[in-house]
């Protein structure tokens, strides 16, 4: 939903651009959607494969075998097993396994769903929360809106690392408990309020800012002479205004989600294994290299994955803010 | 200009004691202390009395404590590393970071400034999406992966580098290369749009038609003027850059501060935590305040606002 929103704002504001910029954004739209779809499309046997540790013949007998592409044991004729177990036995090597044997395909392929999920959920959440604080902030005004945004910035002063740690940390004890203990859903929960509850500040200092500047615009006042409510002023002239500059920042906050996962899962306290995210599977294949280098399929493909999805949505994320922001658009004249 | 100054100092020691007061309410509320180590716990009695020993059997007091101490510029005992006083962790790990994060700006802004400049100046032509691309490749990935690449290309396969540690000179370059890819990515972003407004304002039409050559024009008149929201960013940056990576200093072995923010936040560690937030808030507090001096210096028409 919020993919096709979003691309659907992108080719809203190709309209204005060069050729280049416009190929490149409408590559960047295919290239993601085309992975979604393959990701989402594969969970039913990526769910049940993803942890499986295939350690039999076909996988040259050793772990961290190396990819093999081909469709033998499919071809091969032999009616024991079905053809679907046959073609993903197949396909299952095609990135090579890792060291405990378990298929790096299809690790990736929910990677790639957990991933994104985590980046437009920490999108949504910061939109929802900063939205709400700014134009609060902005709208009360006075001693309410000085205290708010000074709230901002003593958050803003402190290191962002130690925030989204602390945070973690204090919000496993009361989520898990609230979630059932549900270990890997809860894990995901918290990992996804400690990033966001960290990148709604830019989102709530960039609504007020624009709800202060709308507050004194003539036509603000032109609707309140003709004895507008406040609830219509916010409706028809406040958020509508307020659309472009949230949907800018909300796509720049999917990249960085993201990667603070990356980042968290590096350090060992992002998604828990065995499940796969793109940080924790290029962080673990990092990790592989470094002992015994030669699985570069272990770093290759999840970095490809991590760096083709994260330069996807840094691009579309800068042609938005290029379309959008109005300096930018006064330049164009 | 005094009287600005004297109140900006002010207004950044009351932003450090509410940074302390936001952190100390956070470290307070999280479960565990440095004292319990999941498996292996100390009998609650030991637990209690060294929490009486370093004064944190009551938050008041605690609080209390440690701000006195902080004013005297002692950060107390880390309880994680029990030889070692907070003091002695930043005063040992602060100038590597210091020294390697400066470096890693000043690339950035040989690199970022030119690499915007340009882009501007030639919007929309070849040389612009070369640098678009150099920025979403350095905002998309991630300093471990970056870093490690450098490590194994350049330290195990090419030899021409030590493969970790450091001391050298030789052990500067990679870490402060990869430290600075994102802040090139960042400042050449800026640069570009703030170049591309400033080539479209009237004092740029005036200088081309005094007819001076285009290279003052662009280099000299509208860098001063575009290098303004840059120069905004470079407050922060340098904060963050100076006081350390935790995934460069893991990567590349380097002794440095970030280190102590991630493993003294995974070791509930209170006294180092806090420590370590303080000398990040005033670094930042320090810098933004040098960022504004610097703003009236370039813009004589805020001089004396600040």
């Amino acid at each position: 939903m919020i993919t096709v929103t979003l691309a659907l704002a992108a080719t809203l504001a190709l309209r204005r651009s060069h050729p280049v910029r416009w190929t490149l954004t409408i590559a960047s739209i295919a290239l993601l959607g085309l992975l979604t779809l393959a990701a989402l499309a594969t969970i039913p046997w990526t769910l049940s494969m993803m942890n499986v540790q295939q350690l039999d013949d076909a996988v040259r007998h050793a772990p961290s075998a190396a990819p093999v592409l081909s469709l033998e044991t499919l071809t091969h004729a032999d009616d024991s097993p079905s053809i679907v177990t046959r073609a993903l036995h197949d396909v299952s090597s095609w990135m090579g396994h890792d060291d405990l044997g378990r298929s790096v395909l299809f690790r990736l392929l929910p990677a790639v769903v957990i991933s994104l999920g985590i980046g437009f959920a920490a999108a949504g959440i910061a939109v929802v929360i900063g939205v709400l604080f700014g134009a609060i902030a902005a709208l009360t005004g006075g001693l309410t809106d000085r205290l708010m945004m000074r709230l901002v910035d003593v958050l803003y002063s402190l290191p962002y690392v130690l925030t989204v740690i602390l945070l973690k940390i204090a919000l496993t004890k009361p989520l898990t408990a609230l979630l059932g203990g549900e270990s890997a859903i809860a894990n995901l929960v918290i990992l996804l309020v400690a990033i966001s509850g960290v990148s709604w500040l830019t989102m709530a200092r960039v609504v007020r800012g624009q709800v202060l500047s709308l507050k004194e615009q003539p036509f603000v006042e032109a609707a309140r002479a003709a004895g507008a409510g406040w609830t219509h002023i916010l409706r028809r002239h406040i958020v509508p205004n307020l659309v472009g500059p949230v949907t800018v920042y909300a796509a720049l906050v999917v990249p960085q989600a993201i990667m603070q996962e990356a980042f968290l899962s590096f350090l060992g306290i992002g998604v828990q294994p065995p499940t796969p995210s793109l940080g924790r599977l290029a962080s673990d294949g990092v990790d592989a290299v470094n002992t015994f280098v030669g699985y570069w399929w272990l770093i290759v493909f999840p970095c490809a994955a991590l760096v083709l999805i994260l330069a996807a949505l840094n691009f579309i994320g800068d042609t938005l803010r290029d379309a959008v922001d109005p300096r930018a658009k006064s330049v164009m004249m | 200009m005094i009287l600005a100054l004297t109140r900006r100092i002010f207004a950044g020691i009351v932003t450090l004691l509410l940074v302390y007061t936001a952190t100390f309410v956070m470290v307070v509320s999280i479960p565990g202390n440095p004292f319990q180590s999941g498996d292996r716990n100390m009998p609650r009695e030991a637990q209690q009395a060294l929490r009486a020993r370093y004064h944190m059997d009551n938050n008041w007091t605690f609080y209390a404590e440690y701000l006195t101490g902080a004013i005297h510029l002692d950060f107390g005992p880390a309880f994680t590393y029990s030889d070692w006083t907070c003091n002695q962790i930043i005063a040992s790990s602060l100038p590597v970071s210091m020294l390697l994060g400066l470096l890693a700006i000043l690339i950035a802004l040989l690199v970022g400034l030119p690499l915007g400049v340009l882009g501007a100046v030639h919007r929309d032509n070849p040389i612009d999406f070369l640098g678009l691309f150099i920025v979403i490749l350095g905002i998309s990935i991630p300093t471990f992966v970056t870093g490690t690449a450098a490590l194994t290309l350049f330290c195990v396969y090419l030899k021409w580098f030590p493969v970790g540690g450091w001391g050298t000179l030789r052990h500067l370059p990679l870490p402060a290369l990869t430290l600075s890819l994102p802040f090139i990515a960042y400042i050449a972003r800026l640069t570009r749009g703030s170049m591309i407004d400033t080539l479209h304002s009237d004092f740029i039409r005036t200088a081309r038609a005094k007819g001076l050559a285009e290279r003052t024009v662009i280099w000299k008149h509208a860098l001063r003027v575009a290098f303004l929201p840059v120069l905004s960013y470079l407050g922060p940056a340098t904060a963050q850059a100076m006081t350390g990576s935790f995934v460069v200093e893991k990567v590349f072995g380097v002794p440095g501060l970030g280190q102590h923010f991630v493993n003294a936040a995974l070791n509930r560690d209170a006294g180092l935590i806090l420590a370590t937030v303080l000398v990040f808030s005033a670094v930042l507090i320090a810098l933004n305040l040098l960022v504004d001096l610097l703003y009236s210096v370039i813009d004589p028409r805020i001089r004396g606002a600040l």
